[in-house]
Protein backbone atom coordinates (compact mmCIF):
# COMPACT_ATOMS: atom_id res chain seq x y z
CA UNK A 1 0.00 0.00 0.00
CA UNK A 2 0.95 3.42 -1.34
CA UNK A 3 0.73 5.64 2.14
CA UNK A 4 1.32 8.67 0.37
CA UNK A 5 -0.24 11.95 0.74
CA UNK A 6 -1.96 13.72 -2.13
CA UNK A 7 -1.00 17.34 -2.72
CA UNK A 8 -4.18 18.40 -4.27
CA UNK A 9 -7.25 19.42 -2.32
CA UNK A 10 -10.33 17.14 -3.56
CA UNK A 11 -12.01 20.66 -5.31
CA UNK A 12 -8.92 20.70 -7.32
CA UNK A 13 -9.07 17.07 -8.32
CA UNK A 14 -12.31 16.81 -9.23
CA UNK A 15 -12.32 20.01 -11.64
CA UNK A 16 -9.43 18.97 -13.45
CA UNK A 17 -11.44 15.54 -13.95
CA UNK A 18 -14.05 17.32 -15.27
CA UNK A 19 -11.58 19.67 -17.54
CA UNK A 20 -10.39 15.93 -18.21
CA UNK A 21 -13.15 14.57 -19.35
CA UNK A 22 -15.16 17.36 -21.05
CA UNK A 23 -11.96 17.78 -23.38
CA UNK A 24 -13.34 14.89 -25.22
CA UNK A 25 -16.87 15.54 -27.48
CA UNK A 26 -17.77 11.92 -27.99
CA UNK A 27 -18.32 9.19 -25.34
CA UNK A 28 -16.00 6.30 -27.23
CA UNK A 29 -12.90 8.83 -26.43
CA UNK A 30 -14.21 9.39 -23.02
CA UNK A 31 -14.53 5.65 -22.09
CA UNK A 32 -11.01 5.32 -23.38
CA UNK A 33 -9.84 7.68 -20.62
CA UNK A 34 -11.59 5.69 -18.48
CA UNK A 35 -9.98 2.36 -19.67
CA UNK A 36 -6.05 3.88 -19.75
CA UNK A 37 -6.89 5.28 -16.19
CA UNK A 38 -8.09 1.80 -15.49
CA UNK A 39 -5.47 0.19 -16.33
CA UNK A 40 -2.89 2.51 -14.22
CA UNK A 41 -4.53 0.99 -11.23
CA UNK A 42 -1.89 -0.49 -8.94
CA UNK A 43 -2.29 -4.46 -9.03
CA UNK A 44 -4.39 -5.78 -6.26
CA UNK A 45 -3.21 -8.69 -4.46
CA UNK A 46 -5.47 -11.51 -4.54
CA UNK A 47 -5.63 -11.86 -0.73
CA UNK A 48 -7.51 -8.32 -1.10
CA UNK A 49 -9.95 -9.78 -3.00
CA UNK A 50 -11.86 -11.23 -0.13
CA UNK A 51 -16.08 -11.21 0.04
CA UNK A 52 -15.95 -8.64 2.69
CA UNK A 53 -13.88 -6.19 -0.03
CA UNK A 54 -16.49 -7.00 -2.40
CA UNK A 55 -18.94 -4.67 -3.49
CA UNK A 56 -22.31 -5.92 -4.25
CA UNK A 57 -25.21 -4.14 -6.37
CA UNK A 58 -22.36 -4.11 -9.29
CA UNK A 59 -23.01 -6.76 -12.20
CA UNK A 60 -19.22 -6.94 -12.85
CA UNK A 61 -16.88 -8.04 -9.80
CA UNK A 62 -15.47 -5.02 -8.08
CA UNK A 63 -12.89 -4.94 -4.83
CA UNK A 64 -11.69 -1.97 -2.48
CA UNK A 65 -9.50 -2.75 -0.12
CA UNK A 66 -9.43 0.08 2.76
CA UNK A 67 -6.44 0.64 5.74
CA UNK A 68 -6.48 3.49 7.88
CA UNK A 69 -2.46 5.42 7.97
CA UNK A 70 -1.83 8.31 10.15
CA UNK A 71 -5.69 9.40 10.50
CA UNK A 72 -5.94 9.07 6.52
CA UNK A 73 -7.92 6.62 4.57
CA UNK A 74 -6.12 4.39 1.56
CA UNK A 75 -7.61 1.98 -0.82
CA UNK A 76 -6.93 -0.02 -3.44
CA UNK A 77 -9.32 -1.57 -5.68
CA UNK A 78 -10.33 -3.10 -8.98
CA UNK A 79 -12.96 -4.48 -11.46
CA UNK A 80 -12.81 -7.66 -13.72
CA UNK A 81 -14.42 -5.06 -16.28
CA UNK A 82 -11.80 -2.32 -17.69
CA UNK A 83 -14.82 0.70 -17.77
CA UNK A 84 -15.76 -0.29 -14.08
CA UNK A 85 -11.60 -0.37 -13.18
CA UNK A 86 -11.85 2.96 -14.67
CA UNK A 87 -14.70 4.43 -12.48
CA UNK A 88 -12.53 3.04 -9.61
CA UNK A 89 -9.53 5.00 -10.80
CA UNK A 90 -11.30 7.80 -10.98
CA UNK A 91 -13.05 7.77 -7.34
CA UNK A 92 -9.32 6.77 -5.98
CA UNK A 93 -8.02 9.77 -7.25
CA UNK A 94 -10.64 11.83 -5.67
CA UNK A 95 -10.81 10.16 -2.16
CA UNK A 96 -7.19 8.54 -1.85
CA UNK A 97 -5.28 9.29 1.02
CA UNK A 98 -8.14 11.82 2.66
CA UNK A 99 -9.17 12.08 6.13
CA UNK A 100 -12.41 10.75 7.35
CA UNK A 101 -13.80 14.29 7.22
CA UNK A 102 -12.87 15.14 3.79
CA UNK A 103 -14.20 12.52 2.11
CA UNK A 104 -17.62 12.64 3.99
CA UNK A 105 -17.76 16.50 3.25
CA UNK A 106 -16.76 15.76 -0.48
CA UNK A 107 -19.52 17.17 -3.06
CA UNK A 108 -20.82 14.36 -5.44
CA UNK A 109 -21.27 17.31 -8.27
CA UNK A 110 -18.52 16.49 -10.73
CA UNK A 111 -20.22 13.31 -11.32
CA UNK A 112 -22.69 15.35 -13.08
CA UNK A 113 -20.35 17.63 -14.54
CA UNK A 114 -18.86 15.10 -16.23
CA UNK A 115 -22.16 13.86 -17.48
CA UNK A 116 -21.40 10.26 -15.77
CA UNK A 117 -24.82 10.17 -14.46
CA UNK A 118 -26.77 10.77 -16.81
CA UNK A 119 -24.90 8.82 -19.40
CA UNK A 120 -23.99 5.39 -17.74
CA UNK A 121 -26.23 3.12 -18.14
CA UNK A 122 -28.69 2.41 -14.89
CA UNK A 123 -26.96 -0.64 -13.74
CA UNK A 124 -23.27 0.83 -13.74
CA UNK A 125 -24.93 4.27 -12.38
CA UNK A 126 -25.76 1.89 -9.69
CA UNK A 127 -22.59 0.24 -9.19
CA UNK A 128 -20.84 3.77 -8.96
CA UNK A 129 -23.34 4.60 -6.35
CA UNK A 130 -22.43 1.66 -4.58
CA UNK A 131 -18.82 1.99 -4.65
CA UNK A 132 -19.25 5.88 -3.75
CA UNK A 133 -21.58 4.51 -0.53
CA UNK A 134 -18.84 1.85 0.49
CA UNK A 135 -16.24 4.57 0.57
CA UNK A 136 -18.51 7.00 2.57
CA UNK A 137 -19.08 3.94 4.93
CA UNK A 138 -15.45 3.09 5.42
CA UNK A 139 -14.85 6.74 5.96
CA UNK A 140 -17.51 7.24 8.80
CA UNK A 141 -16.79 3.81 10.35
CA UNK A 142 -12.55 5.44 10.71
CA UNK A 143 -14.39 9.19 12.29
CA UNK A 144 -15.91 6.89 14.94
CA UNK A 145 -12.91 5.28 15.65
CA UNK A 146 -10.98 8.05 15.39
CA UNK A 147 -13.06 10.12 17.71
CA UNK A 148 -13.53 7.05 20.60
CA UNK A 149 -9.63 7.38 20.20
CA UNK A 150 -9.34 11.22 21.01
CA UNK A 151 -12.03 10.96 23.86
CA UNK A 152 -9.74 8.05 25.80
CA UNK A 153 -6.56 10.08 25.44
CA UNK A 154 -8.34 12.91 27.07
CA UNK B 1 -34.81 -12.18 -49.68
CA UNK B 2 -35.00 -8.04 -50.61
CA UNK B 3 -33.15 -7.22 -47.23
CA UNK B 4 -33.37 -3.04 -47.86
CA UNK B 5 -37.23 -3.92 -48.35
CA UNK B 6 -38.08 -5.63 -45.01
CA UNK B 7 -35.63 -2.80 -43.03
CA UNK B 8 -37.78 -0.42 -44.68
CA UNK B 9 -40.96 -2.11 -42.88
CA UNK B 10 -39.17 -1.25 -39.69
CA UNK B 11 -39.54 2.08 -38.41
CA UNK B 12 -37.20 1.64 -35.81
CA UNK B 13 -34.11 0.99 -38.11
CA UNK B 14 -34.63 3.99 -39.45
CA UNK B 15 -33.40 5.33 -36.23
CA UNK B 16 -30.17 6.90 -35.00
CA UNK B 17 -27.93 5.37 -31.95
CA UNK B 18 -25.43 7.45 -30.55
CA UNK B 19 -25.49 9.46 -33.86
CA UNK B 20 -25.03 6.06 -35.84
CA UNK B 21 -27.39 4.10 -37.76
CA UNK B 22 -28.69 1.22 -34.99
CA UNK B 23 -27.49 -1.68 -35.99
CA UNK B 24 -29.61 -4.35 -33.91
CA UNK B 25 -28.23 -7.43 -33.22
CA UNK B 26 -30.19 -8.22 -30.47
CA UNK B 27 -33.18 -10.03 -31.77
CA UNK B 28 -33.40 -13.07 -29.75
CA UNK B 29 -33.95 -10.87 -26.77
CA UNK B 30 -36.75 -9.45 -28.65
CA UNK B 31 -37.18 -8.82 -32.32
CA UNK B 32 -38.32 -5.26 -33.63
CA UNK B 33 -41.77 -4.65 -35.32
CA UNK B 34 -42.96 -4.53 -38.86
CA UNK B 35 -45.41 -1.57 -39.62
CA UNK B 36 -48.21 -4.22 -40.38
CA UNK B 37 -47.82 -4.95 -36.47
CA UNK B 38 -47.92 -1.24 -35.20
CA UNK B 39 -50.80 -0.86 -37.44
CA UNK B 40 -53.04 -3.66 -36.13
CA UNK B 41 -52.26 -2.65 -32.65
CA UNK B 42 -53.20 1.06 -33.47
CA UNK B 43 -55.86 0.04 -35.42
CA UNK B 44 -57.68 -2.02 -32.83
CA UNK B 45 -57.63 0.15 -30.25
CA UNK B 46 -58.59 3.28 -32.28
CA UNK B 47 -61.42 1.21 -33.97
CA UNK B 48 -61.93 -2.36 -32.62
CA UNK B 49 -61.56 -2.30 -29.06
CA UNK B 50 -64.22 -4.01 -27.10
CA UNK B 51 -64.16 -7.04 -24.73
CA UNK B 52 -64.81 -10.31 -25.93
CA UNK B 53 -66.69 -13.49 -25.64
CA UNK B 54 -69.44 -11.44 -23.78
CA UNK B 55 -70.77 -8.15 -25.61
CA UNK B 56 -73.96 -8.76 -27.83
CA UNK B 57 -73.20 -5.69 -29.38
CA UNK B 58 -71.81 -5.25 -32.82
CA UNK B 59 -68.23 -3.71 -31.69
CA UNK B 60 -67.72 -6.58 -28.92
CA UNK B 61 -68.80 -9.43 -31.72
CA UNK B 62 -66.27 -7.93 -33.89
CA UNK B 63 -63.35 -7.88 -31.37
CA UNK B 64 -64.39 -11.84 -30.86
CA UNK B 65 -63.99 -12.69 -34.46
CA UNK B 66 -60.53 -10.77 -34.87
CA UNK B 67 -59.49 -12.28 -31.41
CA UNK B 68 -60.70 -15.82 -32.33
CA UNK B 69 -59.66 -15.11 -35.57
CA UNK B 70 -56.09 -14.45 -34.50
CA UNK B 71 -56.18 -18.01 -33.00
CA UNK B 72 -56.61 -19.40 -35.92
CA UNK B 73 -54.39 -17.83 -37.99
CA UNK B 74 -51.55 -19.16 -35.26
CA UNK B 75 -53.17 -22.62 -35.43
CA UNK B 76 -52.92 -22.98 -39.04
CA UNK B 77 -49.02 -21.11 -38.33
CA UNK B 78 -48.13 -24.16 -35.98
CA UNK B 79 -50.49 -26.97 -37.85
CA UNK B 80 -51.92 -27.62 -34.81
CA UNK B 81 -54.98 -30.11 -35.21
CA UNK B 82 -58.10 -27.55 -33.90
CA UNK B 83 -58.03 -24.28 -32.43
CA UNK B 84 -58.99 -25.95 -28.98
CA UNK B 85 -55.17 -27.00 -28.87
CA UNK B 86 -54.27 -22.86 -29.26
CA UNK B 87 -53.72 -21.36 -25.81
CA UNK B 88 -53.05 -17.51 -25.35
CA UNK B 89 -50.35 -16.95 -22.66
CA UNK B 90 -48.12 -14.14 -22.00
CA UNK B 91 -45.18 -15.92 -23.60
CA UNK B 92 -43.36 -18.94 -23.43
CA UNK B 93 -42.16 -18.75 -20.09
CA UNK B 94 -45.66 -18.51 -18.90
CA UNK B 95 -46.89 -21.56 -21.51
CA UNK B 96 -43.78 -23.79 -19.71
CA UNK B 97 -44.98 -22.56 -15.87
CA UNK B 98 -48.93 -23.18 -17.16
CA UNK B 99 -47.84 -27.01 -17.79
CA UNK B 100 -45.53 -27.07 -14.74
CA UNK B 101 -48.18 -26.04 -12.18
CA UNK B 102 -51.15 -27.55 -14.01
CA UNK B 103 -49.59 -31.20 -16.13
CA UNK B 104 -47.73 -31.30 -12.98
CA UNK B 105 -50.21 -32.00 -10.65
CA UNK B 106 -51.29 -35.24 -12.81
CA UNK B 107 -47.41 -36.26 -11.29
CA UNK B 108 -46.99 -38.42 -8.63
CA UNK B 109 -43.94 -38.31 -6.34
CA UNK B 110 -41.14 -40.21 -7.48
CA UNK B 111 -41.81 -39.10 -11.32
CA UNK B 112 -39.01 -37.98 -13.75
CA UNK B 113 -38.77 -34.50 -15.63
CA UNK B 114 -35.88 -34.27 -18.18
CA UNK B 115 -34.60 -31.16 -18.96
CA UNK B 116 -31.14 -30.21 -20.50
CA UNK B 117 -28.12 -28.46 -19.52
CA UNK B 118 -28.55 -25.55 -22.27
CA UNK B 119 -32.28 -24.29 -21.23
CA UNK B 120 -32.97 -21.08 -20.63
CA UNK B 121 -33.73 -20.30 -16.68
CA UNK B 122 -37.46 -20.40 -18.18
CA UNK B 123 -37.65 -24.13 -18.43
CA UNK B 124 -35.32 -24.87 -15.58
CA UNK B 125 -37.05 -22.85 -12.80
CA UNK B 126 -40.78 -23.58 -13.12
CA UNK B 127 -39.70 -27.53 -12.73
CA UNK B 128 -37.46 -27.15 -9.81
CA UNK B 129 -40.72 -25.25 -7.82
CA UNK B 130 -42.64 -28.22 -9.17
CA UNK B 131 -40.16 -30.84 -7.45
CA UNK B 132 -39.97 -28.74 -4.48
CA UNK B 133 -43.71 -29.10 -4.06
CA UNK B 134 -43.98 -32.56 -5.23
CA UNK B 135 -41.29 -34.40 -4.97
CA UNK B 136 -40.69 -35.16 -8.41
CA UNK B 137 -37.10 -36.53 -9.67
CA UNK B 138 -35.02 -33.74 -11.94
CA UNK B 139 -33.18 -34.89 -14.28
CA UNK B 140 -30.53 -33.31 -16.71
CA UNK B 141 -29.40 -33.86 -20.63
CA UNK B 142 -25.56 -32.96 -20.80
CA UNK B 143 -24.34 -30.81 -23.42
CA UNK B 144 -21.13 -31.61 -25.05
CA UNK B 145 -18.16 -29.11 -26.09
CA UNK B 146 -19.64 -27.85 -29.07
CA UNK B 147 -23.02 -27.11 -27.54
CA UNK B 148 -24.73 -29.53 -28.61
CA UNK B 149 -27.02 -32.01 -26.58
CA UNK B 150 -25.17 -35.62 -25.80
CA UNK B 151 -28.55 -37.13 -27.28
CA UNK B 152 -27.05 -40.62 -26.58
CA UNK B 153 -27.00 -40.06 -22.85
CA UNK B 154 -31.12 -39.83 -23.43
CA UNK B 155 -31.97 -43.26 -23.61
CA UNK B 156 -30.21 -43.47 -19.86
CA UNK B 157 -31.89 -40.76 -18.48
CA UNK B 158 -35.20 -41.99 -19.45
CA UNK B 159 -37.31 -44.60 -17.39
CA UNK B 160 -40.06 -45.88 -16.93
CA UNK B 161 -40.66 -43.08 -14.37
CA UNK B 162 -40.32 -40.74 -17.02
CA UNK B 163 -43.41 -38.37 -17.04
CA UNK B 164 -42.14 -35.55 -19.43
CA UNK B 165 -38.97 -34.53 -21.33
CA UNK B 166 -38.84 -30.66 -21.64
CA UNK B 167 -36.27 -29.08 -24.03
CA UNK B 168 -35.47 -25.59 -25.76
CA UNK B 169 -35.98 -26.42 -30.02
CA UNK B 170 -32.99 -23.92 -30.33
CA UNK B 171 -30.89 -22.76 -27.76
CA UNK B 172 -30.75 -19.05 -27.26
CA UNK B 173 -27.03 -18.96 -25.77
CA UNK B 174 -25.59 -20.94 -27.95
CA UNK B 175 -27.44 -20.81 -31.02
CA UNK B 176 -28.16 -24.77 -31.40
CA UNK B 177 -30.60 -26.21 -33.23
CA UNK B 178 -32.04 -29.34 -31.28
CA UNK B 179 -32.99 -32.81 -32.91
CA UNK B 180 -36.21 -32.44 -32.03
CA UNK B 181 -37.80 -35.41 -33.58
CA UNK B 182 -35.48 -37.44 -32.84
CA UNK B 183 -36.16 -36.34 -29.05
CA UNK B 184 -39.71 -36.87 -29.26
CA UNK B 185 -39.20 -40.39 -30.92
CA UNK B 186 -37.66 -41.37 -27.93
CA UNK B 187 -39.67 -39.77 -25.16
CA UNK B 188 -42.67 -41.38 -26.52
CA UNK B 189 -41.17 -45.01 -26.70
CA UNK B 190 -40.50 -45.06 -23.51
CA UNK B 191 -43.58 -43.21 -22.59
CA UNK B 192 -42.86 -39.30 -22.06
CA UNK B 193 -44.88 -36.59 -23.46
CA UNK B 194 -42.63 -33.78 -24.47
CA UNK B 195 -42.94 -29.94 -24.25
CA UNK B 196 -40.52 -28.10 -26.88
CA UNK B 197 -39.38 -24.29 -25.61
CA UNK B 198 -39.79 -22.80 -29.21
CA UNK B 199 -39.20 -19.41 -28.17
CA UNK B 200 -35.94 -18.68 -29.82
CA UNK B 201 -36.92 -21.62 -32.63
CA UNK B 202 -39.98 -19.97 -34.20
CA UNK B 203 -38.73 -16.65 -35.47
CA UNK B 204 -36.43 -18.44 -37.53
CA UNK B 205 -37.54 -21.78 -38.77
CA UNK B 206 -41.06 -23.82 -40.36
CA UNK B 207 -42.76 -24.96 -37.16
CA UNK B 208 -44.95 -28.27 -37.64
CA UNK B 209 -46.02 -29.38 -34.56
CA UNK B 210 -48.08 -32.25 -35.75
CA UNK B 211 -44.55 -33.63 -38.11
CA UNK B 212 -43.06 -32.97 -34.76
CA UNK B 213 -45.67 -35.16 -32.73
CA UNK B 214 -44.53 -33.24 -29.31
CA UNK B 215 -46.93 -32.60 -27.36
CA UNK B 216 -46.55 -29.05 -26.18
CA UNK B 217 -44.97 -26.29 -27.62
CA UNK B 218 -44.75 -23.02 -26.52
CA UNK B 219 -43.54 -19.46 -27.93
CA UNK B 220 -43.49 -16.17 -27.31
CA UNK B 221 -44.52 -13.52 -29.48
CA UNK B 222 -42.90 -10.71 -29.16
CA UNK B 223 -39.35 -12.57 -30.30
CA UNK B 224 -41.41 -13.27 -33.69
CA UNK B 225 -42.07 -9.51 -34.81
CA UNK B 226 -45.16 -10.00 -32.75
CA UNK B 227 -45.82 -7.59 -29.47
CA UNK B 228 -44.81 -8.21 -25.76
CA UNK B 229 -46.93 -9.75 -23.24
CA UNK B 230 -48.54 -12.79 -25.49
CA UNK B 231 -47.75 -15.87 -26.32
CA UNK B 232 -49.23 -19.51 -27.54
CA UNK B 233 -48.92 -22.68 -25.65
CA UNK B 234 -49.94 -25.37 -28.11
CA UNK B 235 -51.13 -28.57 -26.32
CA UNK B 236 -52.79 -32.09 -27.65
CA UNK B 237 -56.18 -31.11 -27.22
CA UNK B 238 -56.57 -34.89 -24.38
CA UNK B 239 -53.54 -33.70 -22.61
CA UNK B 240 -55.52 -29.77 -21.95
CA UNK B 241 -58.92 -32.30 -21.48
CA UNK B 242 -57.01 -33.92 -18.43
CA UNK B 243 -55.54 -31.27 -16.92
CA UNK B 244 -56.71 -28.91 -14.10
CA UNK B 245 -57.17 -25.39 -14.87
CA UNK B 246 -54.19 -22.93 -14.29
CA UNK B 247 -55.94 -19.46 -13.14
CA UNK B 248 -59.47 -18.81 -12.12
CA UNK B 249 -61.59 -16.04 -13.20
CA UNK B 250 -63.89 -14.45 -15.78
CA UNK B 251 -63.80 -16.60 -19.20
CA UNK B 252 -62.39 -19.74 -18.31
CA UNK B 253 -65.75 -21.00 -16.50
CA UNK B 254 -69.21 -22.18 -17.93
CA UNK B 255 -71.07 -21.99 -14.39
CA UNK B 256 -70.26 -20.52 -10.56
CA UNK B 257 -72.57 -20.94 -8.15
CA UNK B 258 -70.79 -21.21 -4.44
CA UNK B 259 -71.08 -24.87 -4.34
CA UNK B 260 -69.05 -25.83 -7.35
CA UNK B 261 -67.96 -24.36 -10.55
CA UNK B 262 -68.23 -25.90 -14.11
CA UNK B 263 -64.83 -25.00 -16.16
CA UNK B 264 -65.54 -23.27 -19.80
CA UNK B 265 -64.67 -25.73 -23.29
CA UNK B 266 -60.99 -25.84 -24.62
CA UNK B 267 -59.03 -23.56 -24.68
CA UNK B 268 -61.09 -21.08 -22.72
CA UNK B 269 -60.70 -23.20 -19.55
CA UNK B 270 -56.74 -22.04 -19.32
CA UNK B 271 -57.66 -18.19 -20.41
CA UNK B 272 -58.88 -16.90 -16.82
CA UNK B 273 -59.51 -13.20 -16.93
CA UNK B 274 -60.10 -10.84 -20.37
CA UNK B 275 -57.00 -12.36 -22.64
CA UNK B 276 -54.14 -9.92 -23.88
CA UNK B 277 -56.51 -9.03 -27.20
CA UNK B 278 -54.87 -6.51 -28.89
CA UNK B 279 -51.49 -8.18 -28.01
CA UNK B 280 -53.28 -11.84 -29.44
CA UNK B 281 -53.89 -9.72 -32.77
CA UNK B 282 -50.87 -8.06 -33.61
CA UNK B 283 -49.52 -11.38 -32.96
CA UNK B 284 -51.40 -13.25 -35.73
CA UNK B 285 -50.49 -10.14 -37.65
CA UNK B 286 -46.43 -11.35 -37.42
CA UNK B 287 -47.45 -14.68 -37.85
CA UNK B 288 -48.67 -13.87 -41.05
CA UNK B 289 -45.98 -11.26 -42.12
CA UNK B 290 -43.62 -14.13 -41.75
CA UNK B 291 -45.59 -16.62 -43.87
CA UNK B 292 -45.65 -13.98 -46.46
CA UNK B 293 -41.58 -13.73 -46.47
CA UNK B 294 -41.92 -17.70 -46.23
CA UNK B 295 -40.69 -19.30 -42.95
CA UNK B 296 -38.31 -21.67 -45.14
CA UNK B 297 -36.78 -18.31 -47.02
CA UNK B 298 -36.48 -17.13 -43.52
CA UNK B 299 -33.96 -19.91 -42.48
CA UNK B 300 -31.92 -19.50 -45.98
CA UNK B 301 -31.29 -16.27 -45.55
CA UNK B 302 -30.54 -16.04 -41.97
CA UNK B 303 -27.94 -18.98 -42.00
CA UNK B 304 -26.38 -16.89 -45.59
CA UNK B 305 -26.18 -14.19 -42.99
CA UNK B 306 -24.70 -16.34 -39.91
CA UNK B 307 -22.02 -18.27 -42.13
CA UNK B 308 -20.65 -14.97 -42.92
CA UNK B 309 -20.61 -14.00 -39.71
CA UNK B 310 -19.20 -16.48 -38.31
CA UNK B 311 -16.49 -16.17 -41.12
CA UNK B 312 -15.98 -12.71 -40.48
CA UNK B 313 -15.90 -13.27 -36.24
CA UNK B 314 -13.18 -15.86 -36.80
CA UNK B 315 -10.79 -13.80 -38.19
CA UNK B 316 -10.79 -11.93 -34.95
CA UNK B 317 -7.12 -12.51 -33.20
CA UNK B 318 -8.59 -13.53 -29.79
CA UNK B 319 -12.26 -14.15 -30.69
CA UNK B 320 -13.80 -16.72 -29.55
CA UNK B 321 -17.27 -18.72 -30.35
CA UNK B 322 -19.06 -20.30 -28.13
CA UNK B 323 -21.90 -22.68 -29.27
CA UNK B 324 -20.01 -24.16 -32.97
CA UNK B 325 -22.45 -26.78 -33.74
CA UNK B 326 -23.35 -27.73 -37.14
CA UNK B 327 -26.63 -26.87 -36.58
CA UNK B 328 -27.44 -23.10 -35.74
CA UNK B 329 -30.19 -20.70 -35.99
CA UNK B 330 -28.82 -17.26 -35.98
CA UNK B 331 -26.83 -16.39 -32.51
CA UNK B 332 -23.05 -16.06 -32.07
CA UNK B 333 -22.23 -15.82 -28.49
CA UNK B 334 -18.64 -14.89 -28.41
CA UNK B 335 -15.63 -14.26 -25.85
CA UNK B 336 -12.70 -12.08 -26.76
CA UNK B 337 -9.68 -13.14 -24.38
CA UNK B 338 -8.83 -10.28 -21.92
CA UNK B 339 -12.04 -8.16 -22.86
CA UNK B 340 -14.82 -8.02 -20.64
CA UNK B 341 -18.35 -8.72 -22.48
CA UNK B 342 -20.06 -5.65 -20.38
CA UNK B 343 -16.98 -3.71 -21.67
CA UNK B 344 -17.28 -4.69 -25.31
CA UNK B 345 -21.13 -4.26 -25.36
CA UNK B 346 -20.72 -0.63 -23.79
CA UNK B 347 -17.86 0.24 -26.39
CA UNK B 348 -20.02 -0.78 -29.33
CA UNK B 349 -23.21 0.51 -28.08
CA UNK B 350 -21.14 3.92 -28.96
CA UNK B 351 -21.21 2.70 -32.72
CA UNK B 352 -24.84 2.17 -32.60
CA UNK B 353 -23.81 -2.04 -32.82
CA UNK B 354 -26.73 -3.32 -30.41
CA UNK B 355 -25.61 -6.71 -28.62
CA UNK B 356 -26.66 -8.50 -25.65
CA UNK B 357 -23.46 -9.14 -22.47
CA UNK B 358 -24.48 -11.58 -20.12
CA UNK B 359 -25.52 -14.96 -19.27
CA UNK B 360 -28.31 -15.05 -21.20
CA UNK B 361 -30.52 -16.57 -18.05
CA UNK B 362 -28.31 -19.71 -19.13
CA UNK B 363 -25.84 -19.63 -16.24
CA UNK B 364 -25.68 -23.45 -16.52
CA UNK B 365 -24.54 -23.04 -19.76
CA UNK B 366 -21.86 -20.45 -19.04
CA UNK B 367 -20.76 -22.75 -16.54
CA UNK B 368 -20.49 -25.49 -19.03
CA UNK B 369 -18.12 -23.45 -20.98
CA UNK B 370 -16.37 -21.72 -18.04
CA UNK B 371 -17.24 -17.98 -18.88
CA UNK B 372 -19.41 -15.38 -16.77
CA UNK B 373 -20.96 -14.14 -19.72
CA UNK B 374 -20.28 -13.77 -23.23
CA UNK B 375 -21.19 -11.30 -26.01
CA UNK B 376 -24.41 -12.35 -28.05
CA UNK B 377 -25.20 -11.21 -31.44
CA UNK B 378 -28.28 -12.55 -32.35
CA UNK B 379 -29.98 -12.08 -35.78
CA UNK B 380 -33.48 -10.71 -37.18
CA UNK B 381 -34.33 -11.20 -40.98
CA UNK B 382 -34.04 -7.39 -41.24
CA UNK B 383 -29.53 -7.99 -40.40
CA UNK B 384 -27.51 -7.69 -43.45
CA UNK B 385 -24.39 -8.30 -44.34
CA UNK B 386 -23.29 -4.65 -43.90
CA UNK B 387 -24.93 -5.11 -40.43
CA UNK B 388 -22.01 -7.47 -39.77
CA UNK B 389 -19.18 -5.37 -41.42
CA UNK B 390 -20.13 -2.97 -39.01
CA UNK B 391 -20.22 -5.35 -36.13
CA UNK B 392 -16.44 -6.62 -36.82
CA UNK B 393 -15.30 -3.35 -37.38
CA UNK B 394 -16.47 -2.37 -34.15
CA UNK B 395 -15.67 -5.29 -32.11
CA UNK B 396 -11.55 -4.84 -33.21
CA UNK B 397 -12.14 -1.30 -31.91
CA UNK B 398 -13.42 -1.99 -29.05
CA UNK B 399 -10.94 -5.12 -28.49
CA UNK B 400 -7.90 -2.40 -29.51
CA UNK B 401 -9.20 0.07 -26.91
CA UNK B 402 -9.26 -2.82 -24.13
CA UNK B 403 -6.27 -4.80 -25.00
Amino acid sequence: MDYTVPEKNIEDVQRELVQMFNRYDNWKDRYKLLIDMGKKLQDMPEEYKTEANRIHGCQSQVWLHTEEHDGRLFFQGMSDAAIVSGLVAMLLRVYNGRTPEEILKAPLDFLKEMGLLQHLSPNRANGLYHMIKRIQKEAKEALIRQIKAKQQTH
Amino acid sequence: MDVQAIRAQFPILQQQENGRPLVYLDSAATAQKPLCVIEALDRYYREQNANVHRGVYGLSERATELYEGARETLRAFLNARSTREIVFVRGATEGINLVASSFGQLLQPGDEVIISEMEHHSNIVPWQLLRDRFDIVLKVLPINDVGELQLDALDALLSERTRLVAITHMSNALGTINPVKAIVDKAHAAGAKVLLDGAQAVPHMPVNVQTLECDFYVLSGHKMYGPTGIGVLYAREELLEKMPPYQGGGDMIYSVTFEKTEYNVLPYKFEAGTPHIAGAIGLAEAAKWMEQLGRQAIFHYEHDVLTYATEQLQEIEGLRIIGTSEHKGGVISFIVDGAHPHDMATLMDQDGIAVRASHHCTMPVMQHFNVPATVRASLGVYNSKEDIDRLVASINEARDMLL
